[in-house]
């Protein structure tokens, strides 16, 4: 949401340069990133992201779906444990 | 009689917010669609002639997604955000704002109505 058409979708130069290489190479192997903010390239699909969420890196396999979104939205930042004093319950198929 | 779009018959009023009853049409692409079929705004749906409401129904059906497919488009989005597990996906899947608003307070559209959590009484002094 937001971003400038006159400028494009923004990714970082790097990854984008590892990828594309990965690519030219017909290689895959995950990229460990911390570029939470790059968008997701149709370049990008099939290969898998280790996306740092600020404590550690989530693996992130990109399906064509994903093209338009950036890599952040696939690694939450947040673990909520619930609140406190709250008795356990019964976690029924959310997450 | 006027039969527009499938379900939608709204008979005494104007044109204009009549046709807003179809769900994805709002009042201003209402106004559009009746000025490119060159009806005055001011008719009642039970005075439009055959013509016209064929016009309005040529144009809606041409330009404009309306009702179940329309309906089928969001949901279709939606599944699409939550299928891949991104974070408004997540959002949708708990039944939380998707677009960054406060749920400290508020919030209520999405959350439904308050469920009061027990404990958290004020500390005495």
């Amino acid at each position: 949401m937001g971003r400038s058409l006159k400028k494009g979708p923004y990714a970082d130069p790097k990854l984008l340069a590892k990828v594309r290489e990965m690519n030219a190479r017909n290689e895959k192997k995950a990229i460990k990133t911390w570029s939470r903010r790059s968008t997701i390239f149709p370049d990008f699909i099939g290969h898998t992201f280790l996306v740092h969420d600020g404590r550690k890196h989530i693996p992130v396999f990109v399906t064509e779906n994903m093209v338009g979104h950036k890599l952040g939205e696939f690694a939450h930042t947040r673990l909520f444990r619930g609140h406190a004093g709250q008795q356990v319950e019964r976690r029924s198929g959310i997450k | 009689m006027a039969r527009i779009a499938g379900v939608d018959l709204p008979r005494d009023k104007r044109i204009e917010y009549a046709l807003t009853y179809i769900y994805g049409i709002g009042l201003s692409s209402s106004r559009k669609i009746i000025a490119q079929a060159g009806i005055n705004p001011d008719t009642r749906v039970r005075d439009l002639t055959e013509s016209e409401i064929g016009k309005v129904r040529e144009i809606l059906e041409r330009d404009y997604t309306v009702e179940g497919d329309l309906r089928r488009e969001v949901a279709l989005n939606i599944r699409r955000l939550i299928e891949i597990g991104c974070y408004r996906g997540l959002r949708h899947r708990r039944g939380l704002p998707v677009r960054g608003q406060r749920t400290k307070t508020n919030a209520r559209t999405r959350k439904g109505p308050r469920r009061t959590v027990a404990g958290k009484k004020k500390a005495k002094k």
